[in-house]
Parts: C-alpha cells; structure tokens; sequence
C-alpha cells in the first residue's frame, strides 16, 4: 500500500426538520449517539480517543476505534473509524436551512484500487461475498 | 495491496479452498485434521490448500503439540469487499434511526 493510494468516499445528505443545535446534541452526546448509532465514550473534544462498540460477531469483535479529529460546535465533526484493519474518517456537516437542517455525512478513505474490476464478470462470488460481507462487515 | 488482492482473488479462485475458509470464518478455529475429515481430499491436499490460504494472509495458524491449528482471518478480505455498499447501507439505517431519535428528543 503507497501512501497515494486513491481512495474513494462515500456521501449521505438529508434535509432534517430541526435546528442544527438539536441534531448536534444528538451527535456528540453520548448517550444520545448510543440511541442511534452505537454504544461509545465519545467525547466532543479534538483528540479524544473513544471507541464505537457493537456486539460482536465472529471474526469481528465489533469494536471502532476513533479520535476525535475536528468540532466546531452546531456546523462540524470529524472523527476517524478504524475496523477490519482499515481506517476511514466520518465528517459530518450541518447547514442551517429555511426548514431545518441539511445533514451531510462523508465518509472517506475506502480502498480504491483496481479491487472492482476484478469482480462480476470473471468470478461468480457475488453469493460468497455477500456471506463474507456479513462476517467481516457485521455491523449491526 | 494489489500484490495482496491477487493473493485474495487466487487463493479464492479454488472451490475447496474456498469451502475450507468458508468452513474457518464460521466455525472458528479447526486443527488439520477436522479440516481434512469434511473436506473429501487427502491431508496433504488440505495441508496445501491452507498454505495458499496462509499465503494470501487469509488464514492463520497456531501449534499446539502435533496439531496444527487453523482460524480465519477475514480483514484481509477487506481489498474485496464492496466497503462502499456496506457502508452505505449501514449509514443509511442509521440516518433513520437519528430522524426517529429526533422526533422523540426535546426541542
């Protein structure tokens, strides 16, 4: 792996019908990303080493590890995401709007390389990846 | 990590192998000998078949006296697992699940 390794990233956005200040509460309280999201001892300080915990699955032991890379209260938060042996980081983005919210998650640092190309035509795995993706994904 | 796809994608390529680490990835950790007695090849074919595994990083193993032990070692699946789907689907579930969180929570 060359540190210019290309990597891809993966966007969500949703308009929200709430105020920035309540859809932050709920992305860096604790308890409150728990109710959605996952067990974690989060804290909305740069630099803070948590940890994201799933129940475990085999040959996942349903643990992410994180830090807390960027806050800026009510508009961003970044935090890295480290499982499997791959690190990607999570940047969440509130834009105030007339109606709410506009919520946008990026996650990016996903492995690019020529791995997709390999897959339909030649090999007839789409049955076994799916199996493999739920022991190595697991993450519900 | 293309060397290591390669590796992946090879050692996948063959249905005996890919019944053994199927095999290791759900049942945990298995010693030569269980591994031969389901798989319909001789131990040496089996003992092959788990050093191309070996290989690719996808298995790994442990001595305990004359046995040998194999386990799974799925992360080094990750170059071929469509990680973009899987966490596509995973965020998604839980924008819906922050929507419902929200409608409960105080203003």
């Amino acid at each position: 792996m060359t540190a210019a390794a290309p990597t891809r990233t993966l966007v969500i956005e949703r308009e929200m019908p709430h105020p920035p200040e309540k859809i932050w509460r709920a992305l860096t309280q604790g308890a409150l990303i728990e109710e959605w999201l996952m067990k974690n001892d989060f804290q909305p300080v740069v630099g803070h080493r948590f940890s994201f915990r799933a129940t475990p699955v085999p040959n996942w032991d349903g643990v992410i590890e994180s830090e807390v890379l960027a806050i800026e209260p009510h508009s961003r938060l970044s935090y890295s995401w480290g499982t499997m042996g791959m690190v990607s980081v999570v940047t969440w983005t509130l834009t105030p709007t007339r109606g709410g919210t506009h919520l946008r998650m990026e996650q990016t640092g996903f492995p690019s390389e020529e791995s997709a190309s390999y897959k339909g035509a030649t090999y007839g795995w789409t049955k076994f990846i799916g199996n493999m993706e739920r022991v190595a994904g697991g993450l519900e | 990590m293309l060397a290591a796809t390669e590796n992946v994608f090879k050692a996948l390529a063959d249905p005996t192998r890919r019944a053994i680490f199927e095999h290791l990835s759900r049942n945990g950790e298995q010693t030569v000998h269980a591994l031969t007695a389901r798989a319909g090849v001789s131990q040496p074919a089996v003992s092959k078949h788990l050093s191309v595994l070996k290989l690719a990083r996808l298995v790994r193993d442990r001595r305990d006296g004359r046995e040998t032990h194999y386990r799974a070692h799925p992360q080094a699946l990750a170059p071929l697992v469509d990680w973009m789907s899987v966490y596509g689907k995973f965020w998604r579930d839980g924008f819906d699940r922050l929507e419902k969180l929200l409608q409960r929570m105080d203003p």
